[in-house]
């Protein structure tokens, strides 16, 4: 056999610089996505929420008088806002990450130096960019119905934080089991969306029946939304501190499970 | 040590097929190597293994001494990969494909914006950087795939059917593209289907078939087995039957063509000079069927009946 010998003197592997670069890369290639498509992430729900309140606010609210102490439109503004904020963060993972495994190009990452733990927050920090984007766009079309004044402020933007990265990883999951488009579907069709209408974003929980009080507070989103509403309003149905324990908990809980999903390659390896 | 060392190597997937059933590798560092085998031989399953796209069932790989086990992450920066199907995001433009994937095996921006104009420059693509890569030909989505897979300027270069479904124009500059590519030091295993660029291209060969390694050698040394060569030759008049040659098998194919059988211990000035003798002047001649592939043939072939 040929005595061969590379010409190139390889340059030494620094691991923590190619996961720093790629890191960075990842959510950059994420941003680039949603604002390469701003009609199809952003628009949408600054349209869509425009409507509640425009309906909801305007047209019902004023029917409807003060809750929390608060007018109509005011008390469900946080919930709105939320509501955008997490859709938006799960769809925009799910929709990725199964789209790049639909077309191949999730291989582009899989065969790179980069691990699971890394590709998961790359990508749920995508998806806590397009939450974001879209929580000012949907602030931006609140502030044209109702005054919005912000009593807590780091509450606030922790627990529109926490939300997104849960709704992230929940979408990150969702893509790795999806085996087609309509499995990608069908969570926020069938769970996310009544999960939301009974998440307390357009009631308090006392105007409920006593039979179904109990029930409303086994809801994760309730606790979401009266942790950002706290941070507007100063009022919320649940206690501040064990909504961001349950966040806290859901969200670590979630992250361990993708990475092991990755690790193992469930739905992306054979 | 070697680029891609492989050690009993098995992967039996969950339908219950056996695609490997262990495997023994070595590749050089520097190396041009084929790796040739029929369909579902188990080429892909291997490279899929030592790129981490496939989970194996038993065995060890090693890529430049790295474990693919325990150093994953230092054993996949030293690969670069050109799968058989296209894997890029049609929507994003060539420039951002590759600069993209620099960043994914830790290039920063301004090296990989550098790299990205001379690999797409190298692999005429640079007046495409701006499209979307849905609307290259299939040349260029291949060549495409190349330069992606030369961003991080990988030591180890795999290329699974690289040149599968482009024209012998575009192929011909790839393969100078790719030998230039070996020569500055990157080792590259190359599957094909196009028995020729094998031939033309690499060093070494093993061959699979079965989920088995049926033959590893050095490309010229399996050539010199070939036992026997058939030749096609063209007459310069029409020929009313074939000629008849002592020890020569000699078979007319239509008045013009002759097609002579010819034996490691003959020659073919032997044939010219006796169809000299008989008059018929040859014009042309070329060999019948590619020589490696007539050798895998035989070998896949004995395989199947084993």
């Amino acid at each position: 056999m040929s005595t061969l010998a590379e010409t190139v003197t390889p340059e030494p592997l620094h691991l923590g610089r190619i996961r720093w670069i790629g890191f960075k890369t990842v959510v950059l290639r994420e941003y680039q996505r949603i604002i390469r498509i701003w009609t199809q992430t952003i628009l949408p729900s600054a349209v869509s929420q425009g409507l509640y309140f425009a309906i909801f606010g305007s047209l019902l609210g004023g029917r409807i008088g003060p809750m929390g102490g608060f007018g109509y439109m005011q008390y469900m503004a946080p919930g709105l806002i939320m509501m955008a904020v997490n859709i938006n963060s799960y769809s925009n993972v799910v929709s990725s990450f199964y789209g790049a495994k639909f077309g191949k190009h999730v291989e582009e990452l899989l065969v790179s130096p980069l691990p699971g733990w890394l590709i998961v927050s790359g990508y749920v920090t995508g998806g806590l960019v397009r939450g974001v984007l879209v929580g000012i766009a949907v602030t931006g079309v609140s502030l044209l119905f109702t005054h919005i004044h912000v009593q807590h402020p780091l509450i606030m933007v922790g627990a529109a934080l926490l939300a997104s990265i849960i709704f992230s990883l929940g979408g990150f999951l969702n893509a790795l089991f999806a085996q087609n488009f309509d499995q990608v579907n069908i969570i926020p069709t069938f769970v996310l969306q009544p999960l939301y209408w009974f998440g307390g974003i357009f009631y308090s929980v006392p105007l409920l029946p006593h039979w179904a009080r109990p029930i409303s507070y086994l809801n994760p989103v309730l606790y979401m939304v009266n942790a950002f509403r706290y941070g507007f309003l100063g009022v919320s149905d649940v206690n501040i501190g064990a909504a961001f324990a349950i966040m806290v908990g859901a969200a670590v809980a979630l992250f361990v499970a993708a990475i092991l999903l990755m690790e193992r390659g469930a739905g992306i390896r054979e | 040590m070697n680029a891609l060392s492989v050690r009993a190597l098995t992967k039996t997937y969950k339908n219950g097929v056996q695609a490997l059933k262990g495997i023994d590798l070595e590749v050089e560092r520097g190396d041009f190597f084929a790796l040739l085998g029929p369909n579902g031989a188990g080429k892909t399953t291997l490279i899929g293994i030592v790129t981490s796209l496939v989970t194996k069932t038993g065995g060890e790989a090693r890529v430049f001494g790295y474990d693919i086990d325990r150093e994953l992450e230092a054993a996949k920066a030293c690969i670069g990969v050109v799968p058989q199907e296209l894997n890029f995001n049609m929507f994003e433009s060539p420039e951002t494909i590759v600069v993209n994937q620099a960043g994914f095996y830790g290039i920063p921006r301004p090296e990989a914006r550098r790299r990205a104009e001379r690999y797409l420059k190298q692999l005429q693509l640079w007046d495409k950087r701006d499209k979307a890569a849905r609307g290259l030909s299939g040349g260029m989505k291949r060549r495409l795939m190349i330069a992606r897979a030369l961003m991080h300027e990988p030591r180890l270069l795999i290329l699974d059917e690289p040149t599968a479904g482009v024209d012998i124009e575009v192929r011909r500059s790839m393969w100078d593209f790719l030998r230039e590519i070996n020569r500055q030091g990157t080792t590259i295993i190359l599957t094909t289907h196009y028995l020729e660029e094998a031939e033309t291209l690499c060093r070494n060969i093993a061959i699979i078939d079965g989920g088995r390694i049926v033959e590893r050698d050095r490309m010229s040394t399996l050539l010199l087995r070939l036992h026997t060569e058939t030749f096609v030759l063209n007459a310069s008049a029409p020929l009313a039957a074939a000629p008849r040659l002592d020890g020569y098998p000699v078979r007319l194919t239509d008045d013009h063509t002759l097609e002579v059988d010819v034996s490691k211990e003959q020659n073919l000035n032997d044939v010219f000079g006796r169809l000299s003798q008989l008059g018929i002047q040859v014009v042309s001649m070329r060999n019948k069927v590619n020589r490696l592939e007539e050798i895998f043939m035989r070998l896949v072939d004995k395989g199947v009946a084993a």
